[in-house]
């Protein structure tokens, strides 16, 4: 079996003294997109800060690529550089929709030449349908093109991993169908592995290759699409993707 | 050349204006370049002694001027505990260096609290997309203080505003001595003292005049920058 990308080995995430990750063993192989489904406060935005390495486990590894990383040995500027996250409500600088594109490069030190029109960020723009308010300023986009204009941040960088946070959580079908094909095709054409976090069980359904369910900073069960979205063995899981309340 | 009806001569005025901005330009410049930083790490970061040091610097934000003077005095008179050592690069009393010093332990506390307080603004799930998009800690510190960039003017406005009209530090520590440590608000209380209160009310309005352009500047680079 191929080695997975990342590997998380009894994990455990503690804030305050209460424990609110408690993982024993999770596998995310290459290329494949996962999602994590669970109601709030499960703990799934707390595993995708993991996994983009922005805070160190209380204890435990996480193996990205074959290499452990830890409390005590955090995960370098080069590995958090090939991961990048999509989260629910996106922050934008005040600056240009373009800037904020290109912020991510200019951080890299491979900003492209603005006269060049064919450049990556004009590119990513032109991806997510927002290449007409490149010049705009950021704080004037609508809810749905904040998001877009957050996803064309992270396409412009090429990640390895592509980390989503409820990142369609508060947008209109239009905007939800748009980003969904991009992850796909992104998925599809770049081989990018996705860890998809939502409580949108439909969404799951329609994007993922795979599902595991979160509950109370736990892994309830992970399996296939079929599996867990026709077959699940927990009742819970059951429960979850009936529509029941699940805490 | 003579200005006329308040009796004080042109060459002696611009001389007095120049100290005053010269002293307090350097020292808001220097007080910038501790104060920004130290408030950026401040608001950023977290650390041992960082509670301690917030008080300190609130503290700071509120320290009499003459009281500044007092302990720079004390510190850079010859029987002081750096006077005695008697380096060649430490400023000597009544000199504009010693003004120069004053001025920075009052300036700085003023921009490192108003620059804590505005990268402390900044929406925190910023902070965390900018490290997401894979800035190093330098790199996250330089953007959060371009997102609080209107904050920061207001720090330095603040910094400027406490020690361009301050008199007490630059009184001790300067002597207030003619064509060498004369400084607009010294020269002011120097005029009421002498009864000649026209010349004073002129100064303080040379002083009113240069705060105002100063702050007009800062105003103007504010709009610019939204």
């Amino acid at each position: 079996m191929q080695t997975p990308l990342f590997f998380l080995h009894r994990i455990v995430q503690c804030y305050a003294g209460r424990t609110v990750l408690n993982i024993d063993e999770l596998a995310i192989a290459r290329g494949e997109i996962l999602a994590v489904v669970g109601p709030s406060g499960a703990g799934k935005s707390t595993l995708l800060r993991l996994l983009n390495f922005l805070e160190s486990p209380t204890s435990g590894v996480i193996q990205f690529g074959g290499q452990p990383y830890g409390a005590a040995y955090p995960a370098p500027l080069t590995v958090r550089r090939q991961i990048a996250t999509v989260f629910q409500r996106p922050a934008l600088l005040t600056a240009s929709v373009y800037d904020n594109v290109n912020y991510g490069l200019r951080l890299r030190g491979q900003s492209p030449q603005k006269k060049d029109k064919q450049n990556a960020v004009y590119q990513a723009l032109t991806q997510v349908g927002l290449i007409d308010l490149a010049q705009q300023p950021a704080r004037t986009l609508s809810g749905g093109e904040m998001q877009r204009a957050a996803l064309a941040r992270v396409l412009v960088l090429q990640p390895a991993v592509l980390l989503l946070d409820e990142p369609t959580a508060n947008l209109d079908p239009h905007n939800v169908a748009l980003i969904e094909s991009i992850v796909t095709e992104l998925n599809q054409r770049q081989g990018v592995t996705v860890v998809l976090v939502t409580h949108n069980v439909f969404q799951a359904r329609r994007l993922a290759q795979r599902a595991a369910l979160l509950l109370g900073g736990q892994i309830v069960e992970v399996a296939d699409k079929e599996t867990f979205f026709g077959d699940p063995r927990d009742p819970r899981t059951q429960a979850f993707i009936k529509g029941d309340m699940v805490y | 050349m003579n200005t006329g009806d308040i009796g004080y001569d042109l060459a002696a005025l611009l001389e007095v204006i120049l100290l005053s901005m010269q002293v307090s330009g350097i020292a808001l410049l220097i007080s910038a370049l501790i104060g920004i930083p130290l408030g950026a790490v401040m608001g950023l970061t977290r650390f041992w002694g960082r509670r301690l040091l917030v008080v300190i610097v609130y503290t700071g934000m509120g320290l009499p001027p003459v009281v500044v003077g007092l302990f720079v005095y004390l510190m850079l008179s010859r029987s002081g505990p750096l006077g005695a050592l008697n380096w060649p690069w430490l400023p000597a009393l009544f000199t504009p260096a010693a003004m120069i010093v004053a001025q920075i332990i009052i300036a700085t506390p003023l921009v490192a609290g108003f620059t804590m307080a505005a990268v402390m603004g900044v929406n925190p799930e910023l902070r965390q997309q900018i490290e997401a998009l894979g800035a190093t800690p330098f790199q996250r510190t330089l953007t959060i203080l371009t997102e609080a960039r209107m904050g920061v003017i207001v720090a330095i406005v603040a910094g400027f505003g406490g020690i361009i009209s301050e008199v007490g530090a630059v009184m001790l520590v300067g002597g207030n001595i003619d064509h060498k440590t004369r400084v607009l608000t010294t020269a002011i209380v120097l005029e009421t003292r002498k009864g000649d209160f026209s010349l004073a009310i002129a100064l303080g309005v040379v002083l009113l005049m240069l705060a105002f352009i100063s702050n007009l500047f800062m105003m103007q680079l504010q709009g610019d920058l939204q």
